[in-house]
C-alpha cells in the first residue's frame, strides 16, 4: 500500500493522520509535509500511526527530524499508535524515550490541553 | 536447499517488491506467521541500507539478495558493492546524537533487534548481511 497523508488543526494542535507504508520509498513525502508544516507556523505536532502497516528506520529518521525542528521553536512532535509491530520498532531503536506515545488521538489531546 | 536470487537497482522503489518476495519466499519455506513481520522489516532494512549506500558510491550497480532454506532454516543475505567501513554500534541517548549519519546505522540496530541470527561483513568492496530465522522442517 502507498502512503496517503492528511492532517488538521484542533485548537493548537495539528493532526498528522499517516496510512500506509512509511519506508525509503514514501518517507520523503512525510519528511516534506513535515516540514512544510513546520515552515507554516505548526509547531505542535500529532502523528497518527493507527493505520500504518510498515514503518521503518527511514520513517524513524524522518520522524526525529521532524522532532528536531518542532523542538528549535519550542514545539512538539508526539504520535498516536497501539500496533505492536510498529511499537516493537521504536523500543529496539530506544525512540519511546524520545517520543511521547499515546493511544488515542484524545489521550494525547488531553494531555496535550495540560500541558498548555 | 532450494535458492532464489534477486537483483534489483539501486532505487527505492524496488525495495518493497524485495521485502514482498522475501515475506512470500519465507511463508513458503515454513516460518511461523509471527515472524513474518520480521523478516518483512529486517529484509526491508537491509535493501533500504544498500539502495542508500548505492545512491552514494554506485548507482549503476545492482544489488543482490539470495534467499535460502537451509537445514531448517530461512536465510537472506543482501549483498551491495558500495565501500563501508566497520558499523559502529551504538544506542541513541539523547535527540542531539541523532544527526543524519548515526541516523543511518538505525538500519542495521533494527535488523540485530530482529533477527535473532545476524551478520554484518563490512569491507572496502561492499557489505553483506545475512541473517536468518527458524523455518520448517521440511517433510
Amino acid at each position: 500500500m502507498d502512503l496517503k497523508l492528511d492532517h488538521r488543526t484542533e485548537d493548537r494542535l495539528t493532526i498528522v493522520e499517516v496510512e500506509g507504508e512509511i519506508d525509503v520509498y514514501t518517507a520523503p513525502r512525510l519528511r516534506e509535509l513535515l516540514i512544510d508544516l513546520v515552515n507554516k507556523g505548526n509547531f505542535h505536532l500529532l502523528v497518527n500511526m493507527e493505520k500504518v502497516d510498515f514503518l521503518d528506520s527511514t520513517g524513524l529518521g524522518v520522524l526525529v527530524g521532524g522532532l528536531k525542528r518542532v523542538r528549535a521553536h519550542d514545539g512538539s512532535l508526539e504520535l498516536v499508535c497501539t500496533q505492536e509491530r510498529i511499537l516493537k520498532i521504536f523500543r529496539i531503536t530506544g525512540l519511546t524515550k524520545v517520543f511521547g506515545i499515546y493511544a488515542s488521538v484524545d489521550e494525547a489531546k488531553e494531555a496535550h490541553g495540560k500541558d498548555k | 536447499m532450494a535458492t532464489v536470487e534477486l537483483t534489483f537497482s539501486a532505487l527505492p522503489a524496488h525495495v518493497r517488491t524485495a521485502r514482498l518476495v522475501a515475506t512470500a519466499i519465507a511463508r513458503r519455506t515454513g516460518v511461523e506467521e509471527s515472524l513474518l513481520d520480521e523478516v518483512r522489516l529486517a529484509v526491508g532494512e537491509a535493501c533500504s541500507r544498500a539502495v542508500e549506500a548505492h545512491r552514494v558510491h554506485c548507482p549503476g550497480e545492482p544489488i543482490r539478495i539470495e534467499l535460502r532454506d537451509d537445514s531448517g532454516r530461512f536465510e537472506v543475505t543482501v549483498s551491495d558493492q558500495a565501500p563501508s567501513e566497520e558499523i559502529k554500534q551504538e544506542q541513541p541517548l539523547d535527540l542531539g546524537m541523532l544527526s543524519d549519519s548515526f541516523m543511518s546505522n538505525f538500519g542495521i540496530a533494527v535488523i540485530e533487534g530482529l533477527a535473532d541470527d545476524v551478520e554484518v561483513f563490512p569491507s572496502p568492496k561492499g557489505t553483506n548481511i545475512r541473517m536468518s530465522w527458524p523455518a520448517a522442517v521440511p517433510v
